[in-house]
């Protein structure tokens, strides 16, 4: 008797899914959970009605609202006549299919990829897809997941599964300690920086390495949220005992013999010695920065101590072209610091920076000082949970003190649907997951970074090393 | 969905490498709960200036671009957000195929399914392509999905990749669902022996 290969902690998640198999066709894929929001979903709803099919597994479908809701009173109508229209149509599609819904009422609502890990919902080794890029995210549990289309969306729903050529996989090694000042979402910008907006195309990231062991789960969702970012279809991080204490006692985690029965298969789940990578990439915790970007995609970005490049001094003419376009846009000069530019607007929130523990980095910043009069500063809490622990440890109150919104939660300025964003030319540090022209508001102008970077920043008004604050 | 064969079409150069969907349709547009309509919106914050004038030198406003069919695009495109409206507003437009050097995974994916032909040639012939819409901006070239050849004039052929399940099926004009639902036995007898992990 031979020994198994060694496979990774995707390979085994992959072929423990696979429902079927034929030469010349994509593998079916079975899907644990799917999570519905009102914005990729309503074509699909319409879909299956037109087929006459129903949701095959409604218990493995839940459904929120997030993208286009006011981040205002939520007991207040939409004012937005096709917001609300969307909205409506996804309460009338839940109820019509038998999809659990959190909506504007429930204590559970909130951003998509928030409420499913805080939940319990999130598991390792499970699949998870959403008519959203960042279903990434959930990887830092050891799960699956990926951000799938509409036409997909539909598919999921009819048949609990998925049509997919298998990915290739991509180790992207983080070892060494993060200094003071430089966090989860530092490691992400510095790997975009390195391996730019299509470096994962084709792959799924996992991440690995003392640094990436060394961060909570909330920390791990960060870096797995903008692997998309890089082109990745997925990014994992493998359970261990950070996972299982996470979940442990979560709404919809096992319990009891469950539990125990759970946490045996989790524990087989990380990738084994010996098993290969089809590529791979290493990075010093150590030598990292804080990170912003200059630019308008998420891997034009650089340390904060850095200076704005001069497109004339790159040597490839495509990046040339790139850049010159990008600093066109946001209205930079060549060669100057990056610390220092001015701003308008500071945004704290979405589904790469609005867990508790973000809210807790920009308050302990932000705790006792005020912002700048001229910069308006928005809090948006990830989910109706996370605003209410806020609310318990007293974080509002700090966040008002300091002149910042403490607002509703729901995506708001990260995408801009909701009424929440940017003015024309607006300058705004935003602790969101791209920069891409127009994304925060027409016209608009994003510099991604970490809380810490973006409470500095609404502190002094300008871009803002938080290590300068923190001594 | 309308089989595809072949078709022949004039071409809009647009020469930006890392395309993103924001680009292609804006957020403020995917409030619809439809899928059509969105081809007037196209591009648009590229297409028009601040006041919502069209600029006249962005490629999809020039005259030659009423009526073409293929999009020459830069490297990367369609990266960023899963928005399936982004196919949804080139095919309004009136596009049925897109050239590029490489398309981000979910973009590619979506136009598949959408009848939107996602065509990868290689650097040099990128370059080529640009270089001939630049000489001649009414050229036509033609996309035969069956020997899945891009044909340009006097005769030059180059061959795209497709994987063989997605071609089929556009072959036919049939939507990939049908192929789920005919494996319904296998996805019960896969659930028979995987009880569900969470009842939400």
């Amino acid at each position: 008797m031979t020994a198994p290969r060694p496979r990774t902690l995707f390979e085994k998640i992959w072929d423990h899914h696979v429902v079927a198999r034929e030469p010349g066709c994509p593998e079916v894929l079975y899907i644990d959970l799917h999570l519905v929001h009102e914005v990729t979903s309503p074509q699909a709803f319409q879909g299956l009605r037109e087929r006459g099919l129903k949701v095959r597994r409604p218990g493995q479908t839940l459904a929120t609202l997030d993208h286009s809701i006011p981040t205002t009173d939520p007991t207040l109508p939409i004012l937005d006549p096709i917001a609300a229209r969307q909205v409506a149509q996804l309460e009338t599609n839940c109820r019509e299919f038998g999809v659990r819904l959190y909506g504007r009422d429930s204590d559970r609502q909130g951003i998509v990829h928030v409420i499913g890990p805080e939940l319990g919902l999130t598991q390792p080794g499970m699949t998870i897809v959403c008519g959203d890029s960042h279903t990434s995210t959930h990887g830092a549990l050891g799960a699956l997941a990926s951000g799938i289309g509409t036409t997909e969306v539909e598919h999921v729903l009819a048949t609990q599964c998925l049509l997919q050529s298998k990915p290739k996989t991509f180790e992207v090694r983080v070892d060494g300690s993060l200094r003071p000042g430089v966090t989860a979402k530092d490691i992400i910008l510095a790997l975009l920086a390195r391996i730019g907006t299509a470096g994962g195309t084709g792959h799924v990231f996992e991440y690995t390495g003392g640094a990436i062991r060394a961060l909570s789960i909330e920390g791990r969702m960060t870096v797995c949220n903008m692997s998309i970012e890089g082109g990745a279809r997925a990014g994992l991080v493998a359970p261990d005992d950070t996972t299982f204490q996470y979940l442990a006692g979560r709404t919809f985690a096992p319990q009891g013999a469950a539990w125990e029965e759970a946490l045996a298969a989790w524990r087989r789940l990380p990738t084994d010695d010996g098993a290969a990578y089809d590529r791979s990439i290493a990075i010093d915790a150590g030598q990292l920065e804080p990170m912003i970007t200059y630019g308008t995609n998420p891997g034009m970005g650089l340390p904060i101590s850095g200076r704005i490049p001069d497109p004339e001094k790159l040597p490839d003419a495509a990046h040339r072209a790139a850049v010159a376009k990008a600093l066109a846009y946001m209205g930079l000069e060549p060669g100057r610091a990056v610390a220092g530019l001015r701003l308008d607007v500071v945004f704290i929130g979405s589904c790469t920076n609005s867990r508790l523990s973000d809210l807790r980095l920009a308050a302990g910043v932000l705790k006792g000082r005020k912002v700048d009069p001229n910069v308006r500063v928005l809090v948006v809490p990830g989910s109706q949970l996370v605003k209410k622990q806020a609310e318990a440890e007293g974080l509002p109150e700090i966040f008002r003190a300091a002149g910042c919104e403490w607002r509703e939660p729901g995506c708001s300025m990260c995408i801009a649907m909701n009424g929440d964003e940017l003015k024309p030319g607006q300058y705004c540090v935003s602790t969101s997951n791209r920069n891409f022209e127009g994304r925060q508001g027409k016209g608009g102008r994003t510099f991604l970074a970490s809380p810490l970077t973006a409470a500095a920043s609404a502190l002094k008004g300008v871009v803002t090393d938080v290590r300068t604050i923190l001594q | 969905m309308e089989p595809i064969k072949s078709f022949s079409g004039r071409v809009v150069a647009l020469p930006v490498d890392n395309v993103d969907t924001d680009q292609i349709i804006p957020a403020r547009f995917l409030k619809i709960t439809g899928k059509t309509g969105l081809g007037e919106s196209l591009f648009c914050d590229w297409r028009a200036d601040a006041a919502g004038k069209p600029k006249p030198d962005f490629p999809l406003n020039r005259p030659e671009a009423a009526g073409a069919t293929i999009l020459l695009a830069g490297d990367n495109f369609g990266c960023g957000s899963s928005r399936e409206h982004a196919p949804w507003a080139l095919l309004g437009f009136g596009f049925r195929a897109v050239i590029s050097t490489s398309f981000a995974d979910i973009f590619r994916n979506n136009s598949l399914k959408n009848g939107l032909l996602p065509v990868v040639v290689d650097s040099a012939a990128h370059a080529e392509l640009f270089a001939m819409v630049a000489r001649n901006p009414s050229v036509e070239l033609r996309v035969d999905l069956a020997s899945q050849a891009l044909e340009l004039p006097a005769g030059r052929v180059l061959s795209f990749p497709i994987d063989s399940f997605s071609k089929q099926c556009l072959l036919a004009g049939v939507d990939q669902l049908g192929y789920l639902l005919r494996r319904q036995s296998e996805i019960a007898a896969y659930e028979s022996t995987h009880p569900p992990r969470v009842q939400a």
